[in-house]
């Protein structure tokens, strides 16, 4: 059985947990800047480089990891968010990307395998959106300007992931997507690399919103994203971040409504109070999540900043045994896309 | 077509393409983007549903001002709104353009010209970009002109791009229009190649689309636009039922075809549809009698119009005339100090007086919207003063967000209501129909509204409605939630939407009432007497209800074994025209013969029996004005061919099975299952328990179906509101669904004396027909003998509906066009209507497994009927 079918008969069968982030996690164990790049010969300031952690502190990731499989977790992501030639430029740590995701993926890889219990897990290549945008100017004054082309994004995603997949990981996961046209440049460079490596490469797809009303950065409803992205065909669609599963709930359930594949959603814990802080306790979490379980509306669960294993944990409580969410059979219909949706009925 | 992002035909703007465009051409020359990109917003607000770019000029560089465009359209979220066709006969420029699109674009367009292997590897970039394609109809050895080699290529690109797993739904062949009446035999052909091939493409490739650029079709009329467009319009009319798709035309310079000149429109179609062999050179010879032709008339000045300005305004809000109001507000403006003092001055005051007359009753729901009208168009006028001013507008007295809930498309009932609270003064916030909570709940918040009003008028809408009411809740909002619309009821809004919802639900029985409601729940005295009163009478509603220990119900097999016994042998005898029937264009002017006027003026709230109404010593004379209006705009329906009657019937062997009735279909092999429902109440006496199978014979009878629709009114209602005319917009609804009624009678007469034929002899006045004299029925899915709703796709597929008459289903089983009618045929003389009523929780678990889906959905589908 491939990866992706296995993930198929498991989806059919069970609402699956997703982890949850590394950020905070990697900040409680509190490295010392030169923790971070030890052993490498850097020469800028490395701390706050989450990502170079995979390579010079291994174990700081493997324990959290463990963390999260022991909170009940099947889809592992790993710790890759800004693991990118455009985001290491900032550390001057370009040339270390290879690298970095080999061992990330090999971390969760290893900490997987060495599980023997039975339980089906998945290792989730995670590829954030870089810190350049391709649908808008930087540039008030210069509306037609781009910092960045499309082919720049997608050779940056095909070092990425190809190291990604040398290290072990069974999936792509596209998240945190603000900028659809981003994630097209996403997929292309998977798709290239499909041809390369001469196989299937099951992909995750994650939008992020920037307002309640259900847009993106790039100003895209959840509708037309969906369909933006569904050449893809990915594993699973799906929300991250921004919000708390309070806030997307309406989003989750259109997508839900539209959506021919899994639909895996990742909330915040709740919106940052006063001081910036998640203090949504895990089991407010898991109660409003269980309301989108029992509703059939979910496939995959799992949390996004602010969340602990503990949230991870009570959501998996909170879901067990409830049934997973259907797929909806959808006519073949054009169905195009400008910022909203527009079909085209046969 | 209000919110629907399902379109029909759809048409792609050529104005941003430099070789449609003179000006755009020009406006990229000179490297004026911001000019340009003013074009492609035009495009937009003017409907365009994809706007097509195209760069391919030889002076340019394409690719570079392909990108540069799409960059900047992109930073415009009006325009990039909608999605873009990438226009080229270069593959790099549509590669450069592609990386710059942001959505799901359509990519024009790639062919087999340079060999299958090239075709293929493009195919598959569109695949990997994710965009849709259109496949001119080109091979290697060329262009195709005939029908057959335009088939041919299609369903070789066709199969091709199937077999490398190209979606076929996006998927759309441009077959190649080329220019007709160039005088070169050859060329007589091309119009009616096209249309041919696209009928035979679309039988042949299953999901995909056809398109075809319309402008070369008329190249030999070079500056003689009024025949242009009448080619275009012409050469449409026969594509699209022929399953053209899409074109890419320039909108704004398309003719009706029902109001070009009849004598143009003819020689056209001779020379499209290649109906004589001097058809080029009559049409030649006619068009040079087209250029620059123009008429205007004259109207005499009246009595009222020496009247002093103010007069003049009250008098034409009250008599509902438009004519002259823009100029009489206008005069009004310069004696004024300020713009506002206008509205809040002599047009407020004739707005008093329409309230008044109507409060008082001697005003009718027609005249008020006329009134509503004349106001709309005088403050539109005033507005750019107002705003010059900057200032805020009259203050309103409360703002309300009205919504036809999702999955619903009617929307008459809720444009009288709103045009009502407008025309007191009240802000609406109108969404539109098919409007999701979401939406409904964000508007309110928004627009800071005082209140929400729902409406709907197919039973799930109720269901919808709940979910709306429970929304709001979860939201926290407080504010008043209106209900209406036909199928509401005092009943279920107490019993389901009132405690769905922590703050003040009413429902509001029709449109008189929703002023009275709205200004009692906005006043601070009697506000809070109003919505207690209203809770506790809902509350006594739910006791009653819960009290009355509610009509006894028989266990489903009891009141099965008390079936009506029909007498079986006088069944119907089989039909002399099996099968399905399909009329494409029934005579209008012979359906008007066929109208039941009274649900007319009901829609009007104008109560009684038509044409007793007419004398009516109360309503008599707004019901005569209102019909008066309706018999001249039917006039102009009938004349100028304003809508298209389209339908299908069909007779199928069948035999009742229980509750089921089982469908033959014409092989024999495959069978169709109907399940129906059963009364359940506790009869008295003798009386049955009912069910529409039992007109049916087990050991083998005949069933009938069908589906009618009117289609064209969304041309006609938008110019109406367009022109702020919400009087024309509602009366054309109302009579489209006059139609839709009289269409169905019509057809059900013509089952009966020809198609089924067992009446052949029958001779009924349409009085007569309106009383149901004749034998059979035909009951509806949604109405009471038959509550389901979701019966409605089982008969559409049965009737090939949706390609043969056009209407479509919204998630909730609405038909769309509104105007729409369809249901069943019984014969059985014995056949009667009655009301399936409330049924029990063991004949809910019955049909639910008979109709294979769980529990949850048959409770969605027959709410109305469960406790």
């Amino acid at each position: 059985m491939t990866k992706r079918e296995e993930f198929e008969a498991v989806a059919a069968q069970q609402i699956l947990i997703k982890d949850g982030p590394y950020g905070t996690a990697i900040q409680r164990a509190g490295l010392a800047a030169q923790d971070y790049a030890a052993g490498t010969d850097l020469t800028q300031e490395q701390k706050g480089n989450n990502d170079l952690v995979n390579l010079t502190q291994p174990q700081v990731i493997r324990t959290i990891c463990d963390s999260y499989i022991d909170a009940g977790a099947h889809i592992l992501a790993t710790n890759t968010f800004n693991a990118n030639r455009i985001s290491q430029a900032d550390y001057g740590a370009e040339a270390l990307v290879h690298e970095i995701n080999v061992s990330a993926a090999r971390i969760i890889r290893k900490a997987i395998d060495a599980r023997d219990d039975g339980v089906p897990r998945f290792v989730a290549g995670a590829v954030g959106p870089t810190n350049k945008t391709l649908s808008l100017s930087p540039d008030v004054e210069d509306p037609g300007y781009r910092e960045v082309t499309f082919d720049e994004i997608a050779d940056v995603y095909v070092e990425q992931c190809r190291a990604l997949l040398e290290g072990g990981a069974d999936f792509i996961l596209i998240e945190t997507v603000f900028d659809t046209l981003n994630c097209k440049a996403a997929i292309m460079a998977v798709k290239q690399l499909e041809r390369e490596l001469g196989r299937d490469i099951p992909l995750m797809i994650s939008l992020t919103l920037t307002d309640l009303s259900g847009r993106n950065l790039s100003g895209h409803t959840v509708e037309a994203f969906w369909y933006t992205v569904r050449h893809a065909k990915p594993l699973t669609i799906g929300l991250n971040c921004s919000f708390g599963a309070e806030q997307l709930r309406p989003h989750v359930q259109l997508l839900s409504d539209v959506a021919d594949t899994y639909l895996m959603a990742y909330p915040n814990a709740g919106l940052p109070n006063d001081l910036g802080e998640y203090d949504e306790l895990p089991e407010t979490t898991a109660a409003l999540t269980r309301v989108w379980a029992e509703n059939r509306r979910i496939n995959a669960l799992g949390g996004c900043c602010g969340s602990t294993p503990a949230h991870i944990a009570a959501m998996a409580e909170a879901v067990a045994g409830l049934a997973p969410r259907v797929p909806p059979a959808i006519t073949p219909e054009m169905r195009l896309a400008g910022l909203e949706p527009f079909s085209i009925a046969a | 077509m209000n919110d629907l992002t399902t379109a029909r035909f759809v048409n792609i703007g050529e104005r941003t393409n430099v070789t449609g465009s003179a000006r755009f051409k020009k406006l990229i020359m000179a490297d004026d983007y911001e000019t340009a990109v003013e074009v492609a917003r035009q495009q937009v607000e003017n409907g365009a549903q994809v706007i097509d770019v195209n760069m391919d000029e030889g002076l340019l560089d394409a690719e570079q001002a392909m990108t540069t465009f799409l960059k900047l359209i992109a930073a415009e979220p009006d325009i990039a709104r909608v999605p873009v066709m990438i226009d080229s006969s270069k593959w790099d420029v549509i590669e450069a353009g592609v990386k710059c699109v942001s959505g799901k674009p359509i990519i024009n367009s790639i062919s087999m010209k340079e060999g299958e292997e090239a075709f293929l590897d493009h195919a598959r970039k569109c695949m990997d970009y994710g965009a849709a394609v259109v496949v001119m109809a080109f091979d290697e050895t060329g262009q195709a002109d005939t029908k057959d080699r335009k088939v041919e290529i299609c369903k070789r690109a066709y199969d091709l791009l199937t077999g490398i797993g190209f979606p076929p739904e996006d998927i759309i062949f441009d077959p190649n229009i080329f220019a007709v009446a160039t005088g070169i035999e050859e060329h007589d052909r091309y119009g009616l190649d096209f249309i041919e091939a696209v009928a035979e493409i679309k039988a042949s490739c299953p999901h995909a689309k056809t398109s075809g650029g319309l402008s070369n079709l008329s190249f030999s009329f070079r500056g003689n636009e009024t025949v242009r467009r009448a080619m275009h319009s012409v050469f449409l009319y026969h594509a699209i039922p022929a399953g053209l798709d899409m074109a890419i035309v320039n909108a704004g310079q398309l003719d009706v075809y029902d109001q070009i000149d009849p004598e143009l429109r003819e020689a056209c179609e001779d020379v499209i549809l290649m109906r004589r062999p001097d058809a080029t050179e009559r049409l030649i010879d006619l068009a040079e009698s087209y250029k620059g032709k123009s008429a205007a008339d004259e109207k005499a000045a009246e009595e009222w119009r020496g009247w002093e300005v103010r007069r003049r305004l009250e008098h034409a809000l009250v008599k509902g005339i438009d004519a002259h109001v823009v100029a009489d507000t206008e005069e009004a403006r310069q004696q004024f100090d300020r713009p506002i003092e206008v509205i809040e001055g002599p047009l407020m005051d004739g707005m008093n007086v329409v309230g008044d007359l109507f409060g008082s009753g001697k005003m009718f729901l027609p005249q008020v919207v006329k009134s509503a009208r004349v106001m709309k168009k005088a403050v539109a006028h005033l507005i750019p003063f107002i705003e010059a001013e900057k200032e805020a507008g009259a203050k309103a007295k409360g703002k309300i967000v009205m919504a036809t809930v999702k999955g619903d498309v009617h929307d008459i009932g809720k444009n009288i209501v709103g045009v009502v609270l407008q025309c007191n003064g009240y802000e609406v916030i109108d969404l539109g129909v098919m409007v999701p909570w979401s939406k409904i709940l964000a508007a309110a918040n928004e627009n800071d509204a005082d209140m929400i009003g729902l409406s709907g008028l197919i039973t799930p809408s109720l269901d919808e409605m709940v979910t709306v009411a429970e929304e709001m809740k979860t939201a926290g909002m407080t504010m008043p939630l209106l209900i209406g619309g036909a199928t509401t009821s005092k009943v279920h809004t107490a019993l389901r939407i009132d405690p769905a919802y922590d703050g003040p639900v009413i429902h509001v029985l029709d449109a008189s009432r929703a002023v009275g409601v709205a200004s009692r729940l906005l006043s601070d005295t009697q506000r809070d007497a109003f919505v207690e009163t209203t809770a506790s009478d809902y509350a006594h509603v739910r006791d009653a209800r819960a009290g009355k220990g509610q009509s006894e119900l028989l266990a489903i097999d009891d009141a099965r074994a008390n079936f009506y016994d029909a007498y079986l042998s006088d069944k119907a005898a089989p039909p002399l025209k099996p099968g399905v029937h399909v009329f494409d264009d029934w005579d209008l002017a012979e359906l008007r013969e066929y109208f039941d006027w009274t649900p007319f003026f009901r829609a009007w709230e104008l109560h009684g029996t038509y044409p007793k109404i007419l004398e009516d010593e109360v309503v008599g004379e707004s019901a005569r004005n209102l019909k008066a209006d309706a018999d001249a705009m039917l006039d102009r329906i009938v004349a100028e061919k304003w809508f298209t009657a389209r339908g299908v019937a069909g007779l199928w062997p069948c035999a009742r099975h229980g509750d089921d009735v089982i469908l033959h279909d014409a092989d024999g092999e495959t069978h169709t299952v109907l399940p129906f429902l059963r009364q359940q109440v506790k009869k008295s006496r003798e009386r049955a328990n009912m069910c529409l199978a039992d007109f049916i014979d087990p050991a083998g009878d005949w069933l009938g179906g069908f589906a009618v629709g009117i289609h064209g009114i969304e041309e006609h209602s938008r110019r109406f509101l367009a022109e702020k005319d919400d009087y024309s917009d509602i009366l054309l609804k109302a009579l489209a669904d006059r139609f839709a009624e009289a269409f169905a009678e019509r057809l059900h007469q013509h089952v009966r004396t020809d198609l089924w034929g067992y009446a052949p002899q029958e001779q009924l006045t349409n009085a007569a027909l309106i009383k149901e004299e004749y034998r059979g029925i035909r009951p509806a899915p949604g109405y009471p003998a038959c509550p389901d709703h979701s019966l409605k796709p089982i008969l559409f597929d049965l009737l090939d509906a949706e390609a043969n008459t056009g209407i479509s289903l919204t998630e909730n089983f609405a038909m769309y066009p509104t105007s729409a009618v369809s249901g069943f045929y019984f014969g059985h003389p014995e056949a009667q209507y009655f009301g399936v009523a409330r049924i029990g929780r063991d004949q809910l678990e019955d049909y639910a497994a008979r109709r294979n889906v769980d529990i949850a959905t048959a409770e969605r589908w027959l709410r109305p009927n469960l406790d």
